[in-house]
């Protein structure tokens, strides 16, 4: 494709390009300038691009993370380093395990011939579609009565030592809580598209390292893990974008100390007269992991999107 | 023989992991919400202290005015979500499959809208539609022309067109896939024979891309289903229950009226649509996998 000439094109069609670009990243741009503004300036609505871009906003949404106090501040009511922290931590690690646990169960479906297996297929392609909403009342009451360790028992008396707390220890309120329920909801989807990449892995490859001598989880750990890297990556970014951007499930799990930021954001939303600067700005700050994803792999992201729905 | 058995356990091994964690926090809470259903649960009781009510919460659902207008809004926000991005993002595939110069950009570009955040998409275009301070009714004041209450008499409409917004670019990257994996011989064959720009679409690039479209716009109905984040940052599902689809009422069910039960009750019709939705696709797969085997047979005998 590369080396044949660029066709030219009619001026029209360029036009046409140029007001979808505007229409796909003008939102997203109008809510970059507005963080950089002072809530005068965005209600006045004077200029548009003509106004003192102000870091104000940044300054009010990370105070309790900042290692000086902001002069506009008298108090910091925005916990909203903690939140970012927290998110940080739920969508790194969900996403590293759902990664591990997916792949392999992954090769072993399109790898091997084994009792159950049509079971196991069919049934990942079937609980792929569940929406969060539609979890939202088991996981509550699971997480919170089923799913504890007993106050009196072994364990949940060790954690209770160790950790503190009053009642029975239990998944809800945890971080390990929301990112057991950020894996089981990933897994499906990673796993399908998975199986594609896998499947293109040349078998000669893997029977000649077993001829070398290597064992089942030295092969697959050699030799097919390096080749379904890109698979991986868009693996990894579609299961880190789930886990980040949730809201739903993680408003149900979290208490105070575990809330991600799209639940902060949510609550600043209602709970307030709407400051729009400061909105902006704890939005963008959400916004950006996935913008950087996006810029850097957008080839992965699009192979990914591609292989998860056309080979259905 | 130890070796033998090593082999034999070695894909058990493997899936152990994702059956374990599936099968607790996906399976399990699924079982657990069906048997819920049949309850009269609220939070502040555990599952085995709710009493039982067989069908009740169903039929009362059935029954349920307010569970039929939001089972209505879902149905109207999913057709019309699905109807508009297929139509724009099929038309701008076909419109922009050429050789260009900087479509990697574009694509990339593209892509931007369904990355961010839900939560952050609501809150931009509740921005925009702002009465007073949003850039719409800004612009429409300033060439003089009336404002819209966007998100008031037009809530439903404002929110379809923020979906759109971020989701036609799905439908536009996979038709374009689609498009540009056809055999071009066809294509060129048509050239050949005099087809016009219209024809080859029409007759040649529309029926083999077919395949694909369907299980695209089934893919993208099935998500349709999920959007909650944003109509909840947006408008709270109202005004009124204007735009309170079934994910909300479900949650504002077990949260805001207590009745884990109905709202399992609710939970379970959704994923009945949902499950029908699948394996409508699933078996749509199968038969166009059939269908293209036995062609391929067919072109094989007479060769």
């Amino acid at each position: 494709m590369s080396d044949k000439a660029h066709e030219r094109q009619n001026p029209a069609f360029y036009a046409l390009l140029v007001a979808l670009i505007f229409m796909s990243v003008g939102p997203i741009a109008l809510m970059f300038i507005n963080s950089f503004k002072l809530d005068v300036d965005i209600i006045g609505g004077t200029g548009g691009l003509l106004f003192m871009p102000t870091i104000q906003n940044y300054e009010t949404a990370l105070c309790d993370i900042l290692w000086y106090e902001p002069e506009h501040l008298r108090f910091c009511s925005l916990k909203f380093g903690g939140a970012f922290i927290n998110s940080l931590i739920i969508a790194l690690i969900s996403t590293v395990l759902t990664l591990v646990i997916g792949c392999m169960a992954a090769y072993a479906l399109v790898r091997f011939r084994f009792f159950g297996r049509d079971t196991a297929s069919l049934t990942t392609l079937l609980v792929r579609m569940v929406p969060p909403a539609v979890l939202l009342v088991p996981v509550f009451g699971l997480w919170n009565n089923e799913f504890c360790l007993d106050r009196d028992g072994l364990i949940g008396g060790a954690i209770r030592e160790a950790f503190g707390g009053r009642g029975d220890v239990c998944l809800a309120g945890t971080h390990s809580g929301i990112i057991l329920i950020y894996v089981a909801m990933n897994l499906p989807f990673v796993i399908w598209i998975l199986q594609s990449f896998i499947v293109q892995v040349p078998r000669s490859l893997e029977e000649a390292a077993r001829v070398d001598g290597a064992g089942p989880f030295q092969v697959f750990f050699m030799v097919v893990l390096p080749l379904i890297k890109p698979g991986l990556a868009a693996a990894a970014i579609f299961t880190f974008r789930i886990a980040w951007n949730e809201y739903l499930l993680a408003s149900a799990l979290s208490d105070r100390d575990t809330r991600t930021v799209p639940i902060l954001i949510v609550n600043n939303m209602s709970e307030f007269n709407v400051e729009w600067g400061v909105i902006m700005a704890t939005g963008m700050l959400l916004a950006i992991p996935p913008i950087i994803f996006t810029l850097f792999a957008s080839r992965q992201i699009i192979t990914g999107m591609t292989a998860g729905a056309v080979k259905g | 023989m130890n070796r033998h058995f090593a082999n034999r356990m070695t894909p058990y091994l493997f899936m152990a992991p994702a059956a374990f964690i599936m099968a607790i926090a996906l399976i399990y809470p699924l079982g657990y919400m069906m048997y819920g259903s049949l309850l009269d649960w609220n939070p502040s009781q555990s599952i085995s202290e709710a009493e039982y009510v067989g069908l009740k919460n169903y039929v009362t659902l059935f029954y349920d005015p307010f569970f039929r207008k939001s089972f209505s809004v879902t149905l109207t926000f999913a057709f019309f979500v699905v109807v508009f991005e297929m139509a724009i993002g099929v038309g701008l595939a076909l419109l922009l499959d050429r050789n260009i110069r900087g479509m990697s950009v574009l694509r990339t570009l593209f892509i931007l809208p369904m990355m961010i955040a839900p939560v952050v998409v609501g809150l931009m275009w509740r921005y925009m539609y702002h009465p007073t301070v949003g850039i719409f009714n800004r612009t429409l004041d300033n060439l003089g022309l009336e404002k819209v209450d966007w998100l008031g008499q037009h809530a439903l409409m404002s929110v379809i067109i923020a979906d759109i917004w971020q989701w036609t670019p799905f439908i536009f990257i996979l038709s374009l896939a689609a498009l540009q994996s056809l055999p071009q011989s066809a294509i060129e064959a048509a050239r050949i024979d005099g087809a016009t720009g219209w024809q080859q679409i029409w007759f040649i690039k529309l029926p083999m891309m077919m395949p694909i479209l369907i299980v695209t716009a089934l893919l993208r109905l099935i998500d349709a289903f999920k959007v909650l984040e944003v109509i909840l940052v947006m408008t709270e599902g109202g005004p009124g229950q204007s735009t309170e689809i079934l994910a909300m009422r479900i949650s504002r069910t077990a949260s805001e009226f207590r009745e884990l039960g109905v709202a399992a009750a609710m939970s379970n019709y959704l994923l009945l649509m949902l499950m029908i939705l699948t394996l409508s696709m699933f078996a749509f797969t199968r038969l166009q996998e059939r269908r293209s085997a036995r062609l391929a047979a067919a072109i094989q005998e007479d060769e």
